[in-house]
């Protein structure tokens, strides 16, 4: 065979390889998609449906709520405080510092708080959920469910995915009062702004949507959150590397999938597309 | 006549992409009666009773329970042929987040619907029953040591007399003492109950203890059956090594 002869055959067979690869992680990437589809379908289904275990839930509802305070309350007035400190840096240059209190609030409610306490939660929440369930997992407990006739969906998944539903928004609304309270602090007590006025301008252009939609989207974000951490527990592979693989997958898809979906919700909200 | 199977597999398939795990499984178990399953890591013995419970859908074949078809179950009804099962899991398998007497509960609050304080009670009955005191009951698995964890299993696999007994290699990590312990309690609960139980083990002490038949699977296959008296004259050269726990013989290991 020629040299020609023999870069060219190389050259198919380097492409033959890379098409291999690419229809290879295509296919991956497409079942994947599936099993995730169906599993949130079954997830979702059994929300609905009777047995429900309402001390279950009510577990899940302190653990994912309640313990979520304190770190997102936290994260949602240090967030404030900054946010007022960087915009008096910025307005003041020209002379639109009374706008502070209008950014504070509404850059708060629209955008940091949900975004803020479902990437905290991702990575408090998310993490505990794949890591129990992946554990329950590879030591059986969920085979031994199944073989005490219960169904590892009602009692494992649904209680988990109803409770970040529903306490993300109320986590959210508590990380509003604290972050706008936040920059409150920072613009009377260090930038010299009188409380009157602040909070006047607090309010002034507020409106309800902009708290409303940060609502939603943290609803959003609380089921992506348990979602994500249910299904790579759930599907979790044999051993501790396993389980922190899990562990791993969930925060990351979590968090990617958090920032993707503020996207697409600000979108929709703000522009009505 | 011969007295009809309470289990049968017949033809049972299972493969895991290209790995054929279950090639063609045939046994039955007549009613009252253990059946041991034993054979070497890898060989289809988790498989083959994942497939007998549900937990894993076979590729091909059929698995009748009293003479009823199950691998086609819809939910309810699979739901009802569980409660006819109990199952001790390799390690025990207990819920990390329950106390003992609960997870020994577990089954008759959620499978059959009991009250909480009637479970209960019957739950430390059955504590009592397997060597464990009432005070246990209020333990959590983490706390107790692996016989105790594996004691617990028992006496939450037999909590809601179930008609058939599944045990996952019940001996597997437990000291030669305990692990007897453990074969004298298994005897005595499914004795006790008139259940009839299909056990798979690679402990050859503890399969001689609780069988009244064993079948042999090697690669997928059941390649030898018959009384437990006659595992040590079965002819079958793949048993004898596996019994006699040799090196040299027709079984190669892969390493």
């Amino acid at each position: 065979m020629s040299l020609s002869e023999q870069q060219s055959f190389s050259v198919v067979g380097y492409s033959q390889v890379f098409l291999q690869k690419l229809g290879s992680a295509a296919l991956g990437f497409f079942a994947a998609v599936g099993r995730l589809a169906q599993f949130t379908g079954h997830g979702v289904s059994h929300c609905f449906t009777p047995p429900f275990f309402p001390r279950l839930l009510l577990r899940q509802l302190i653990d994912i709520g309640y313990y979520s305070l304190p770190v997102v309350g936290l994260t949602t007035l240090f967030t404030g405080m900054v946010l007022a400190l960087q915009s008096y840096s910025g307005f003041s240059r020209f002379s639109a510092e009374g706008a502070i209190a209008t950014v504070v609030v509404l850059s708060i409610t629209r955008e940091l708080s949900p975004v803020l306490a479902g990437l905290m939660v991702a990575g408090r929440v998310g993490a505990s959920i794949a890591a129990e369930i992946g554990t329950m997992r590879v030591t059986e407990q969920i085979d031994a469910l199944t073989t005490l006739s219960t169904n590892p969906y009602k009692y494992l998944i649904a209680p988990r995915l109803i409770a970040g539903t529903l306490m993300l928004p109320v986590l959210v609304l508590i990380g509003d009062i604290i972050g706008v309270f936040g920059g409150y602090i920072v613009s009377i007590y260090s930038l010299g702004f009188i409380p009157e006025n602040y909070l006047h301008k607090t309010w002034e252009y507020l409106e309800r949507m902009d708290v409303i939609s940060g609502l939603w989207k943290a609803a959003a974000f609380g089921f992506i959150v348990t979602l994500m951490g249910c299904y790579h527990g759930f599907n979790s592979e044999r051993g501790a590397q396993g389980v922190g693989a899990a562990t791993t997958n969930a925060v990351v898809s979590s968090s990617i999938l958090i920032l993707i979906f503020n996207y697409f919700l600000t979108q929709v909200f703000f522009t009505g597309k | 006549m011969a007295a009809r199977a309470k289990l049968e597999l017949r033809g049972v398939y299972k493969s895991f992409g290209a790995n054929h795990v279950l090639k063609g499984i045939d046994i039955a178990v007549e009613k009252g009666k253990s059946l041991v399953v034993i054979g070497g890591s890898g060989t289809g013995k988790s498989v083959m009773i994942k497939s007998v419970l549900g937990l894993i859908s076979p590729d091909k074949g059929s698995i009748k329970i009293d003479g009823q078809e199950t691998t086609k179950l819809r939910p309810p009804e699979r739901d009802a042929m569980m409660r006819k099962f109990g199952m001790l899991f390799q390690g025990g398998a207990l819920f990390d987040s329950l106390p003992v007497w609960e997870n020994v509960a577990f089954g008759l609050i959620q499978g059959h619907a009991m009250d909480r304080k009637q479970a209960k009670d019957i739950a430390i009955e059955k504590l009592r029953s397997v060597g464990l005191s009432a005070g246990v009951a209020k333990l959590y698995p983490a706390e107790l040591s692996g016989g105790m964890q594996q004691r617990v299993g028992l006496a939450r696999a037999v909590a809601a007399n179930p008609e058939i007994i599944f045990f996952d290699e019940p001996t597997t990590g437990l000291d030669p003492i305990m692990a007897d312990v453990i074969n004298n309690l298994i005897v005595e609960a499914s004795k006790g109950l008139g259940a009839t139980t299909l056990s798979i083990t690679h402990d050859m002490a503890s399969a001689r203890k609780i069988a009244d038949n064993i079948a042999m699977i090697y690669k997928g296959q059941i390649i030898w059956h018959g009384p437990a008296k006659e595992i040590d004259h079965s002819g079958n050269e793949y048993v004898d090594q596996f019994i006699r726990g040799r090196a040299e013989g027709p079984i190669k290991m892969e390493v």
